[in-house]
């Protein structure tokens, strides 16, 4: 059937690759972007495109993309990138395609991966070690925010937009502001780094996918991240549902040569479990406030108790840091 | 008690439409709208949840939040934020848990279980 948005997206990503075009097909459409499928000159690739109207370059992503390759962390190959004064129309990427899956509950759950749930502690750890060994002032463009500021500031926005309050986040911003880390290593952060963003197959780990939130931080931010609750999927092990903190933490001193302190990973996971709490009120916030009508997005908001939750569990005999007993 | 409303109560309509999503639309639709037959069915059994537990909730809630001597969640969030409360913080933490808690029992009961 002839869509023509399709047909003319087809003609732009032609021009830029030199080449004819095929099998084009729309994969998956976040809130901000869309990723796209095609095949041309033999080759499998991938298109990531913002949407139009939406102000955010691809282009820090790209330079990101193009570190982390030359640092020999396991990426699609960047073939083209560009803005939205291209054919494409918006800021875009073309990626060659990696064969695997990115769905968790898959990797999890399916026989397929029984080796990779067995390595990819490791091939996790050995892919972080390697992404913060990159010097981050060589990166044009890449933002180097406080994230309690920056998340501090999104909730009091959604809270007033909201008319809401959520007593559980302000006990978890008092507990991360009275145990906050002495000022660490500053490195590359990929900064969304757990299972639904690498891409793994039977082997282990095969590549780390989006690099949107990519930023200058504590590396420690990335190993915490991994650890939040949500991103164990329903399994009982805490580390990306595969593994252990202690495999975490003596996976990355090994390939690292860095010593972890593992109440700092746990600060992160707790400002993790707390990010992701406010993300879910930004997305049912979109609902909300009318910017996309939907019965899923809406759900959303009310998953916010079951961060909550997970704070109280990750802060668990720690509140006496704030003086409590 | 009496009701002004007859019959089916909002339980009951919000029941009824659950059940002809599971019965008929889950069973003839496929992918994104079959997923999303899902999410409107687990939708609908938060708000049966709210409507059965709504009320006894509502009166815990304010009673946990006088004890704390503050009005709303909002004054609450304020008082915690300001340290207010803070000679009272394992009151506070208990008071606060048990809120979640009460949430989660409506908005994803299984979630206790999932390790």
């Amino acid at each position: 059937m002839s869509d023509p948005s399709r047909d003319s997206l087809a003609d732009g990503l032609a021009q830029v690759v030199g080449d004819q075009v095929e099998n084009l097909a729309r994969l998956s459409g976040g809130a901000s972007r869309e990723t796209w499928s095609f095949t041309s000159g033999g080759r499998r690739l991938i298109l990531q495109r913002q949407r139009s109207g939406d102000v955010r370059d691809m282009g820090v992503e790209a330079n990101v993309l193009r570190a982390a390759h030359a640092a020999g962390v396991r990426v699609p190959e960047l073939l083209a990138s560009g803005t939205a004064d291209s054919p494409i129309g918006s800021s875009f990427m073309v990626l060659s395609h990696v064969d695997g899956e990115t769905i968790a509950r898959k990797i999890l759950r399916d026989d397929t991966f029984t080796h990779a749930r067995h390595v990819l502690v490791g091939d996790l750890a050995a892919a972080l070690a390697r992404l913060h060994s990159i010097d981050p002032s060589n990166i044009v463009g890449l933002p180097a925010t406080d994230q309690v500021a920056q998340y501090r500031t999104t909730l009091d926005d959604l809270n007033t937009s909201l008319d809401q309050a959520h007593p559980t986040f302000e006990l978890a911003f008092r507990w991360l502001e009275a145990n906050r880390p002495e000022s660490a290593r500053r490195s590359l952060v990929h900064g969304d780094f757990r299972l639904g963003n690498v891409m793994v197959g039977p082997d282990g780990l095969r590549a780390v996918l989006d690099w949107e939130l990519a930023h200058v931080g504590d590396p420690m931010e990335d190993l915490g991240w991994l650890c939040v609750r949500a991103w164990r999927f329903g399994s009982s092990s805490p580390v990306a549902g595969v593994g252990t903190y202690e495999q975490l933490v003596s996976a990355y001193e090994r390939e690292s040569g860095l010593t972890v302190d593992p109440d700092v990973v746990r600060w992160w996971e707790v400002l993790g479990t707390l990010k992701w709490g406010i993300m879910c009120m930004v997305q049912t916030s979109s609902h909300l406030l009318g910017l996309a009508r939907s019965h899923e997005l809406a759900a959303i908001g009310r998953r916010v108790c079951e961060n909550e939750y997970d704070l109280f569990l990750a802060l668990d005999g720690r509140w006496e840091g704030l003086g409590v007993r | 008690m009496s009701e002004l409303h007859d019959v089916p109560s909002a339980a009951q309509l919000v029941e009824a439409v659950r059940e002809w999503l599971e019965r008929d639309v889950l069973t003839s639709t496929t992918g994104r709208v079959q997923f999303h037959t899902r999410v409107a069915m687990n939708v609908l059994a938060m708000v049966e949840r709210e409507l059965a537990l709504g009320p006894d909730q509502r009166a815990a809630h304010a009673a946990r939040l006088a004890d704390l001597g503050v009005a709303d969640d909002h004054e609450l969030a304020r008082a915690i934020r300001d340290g207010r409360l803070d000679d009272r913080l394992s009151d506070v933490v208990a008071a606060v848990r048990a809120s979640v808690i009460e949430k989660l029992k409506v908005a994803n009961p299984g979630y206790f279980e999932s390790r």
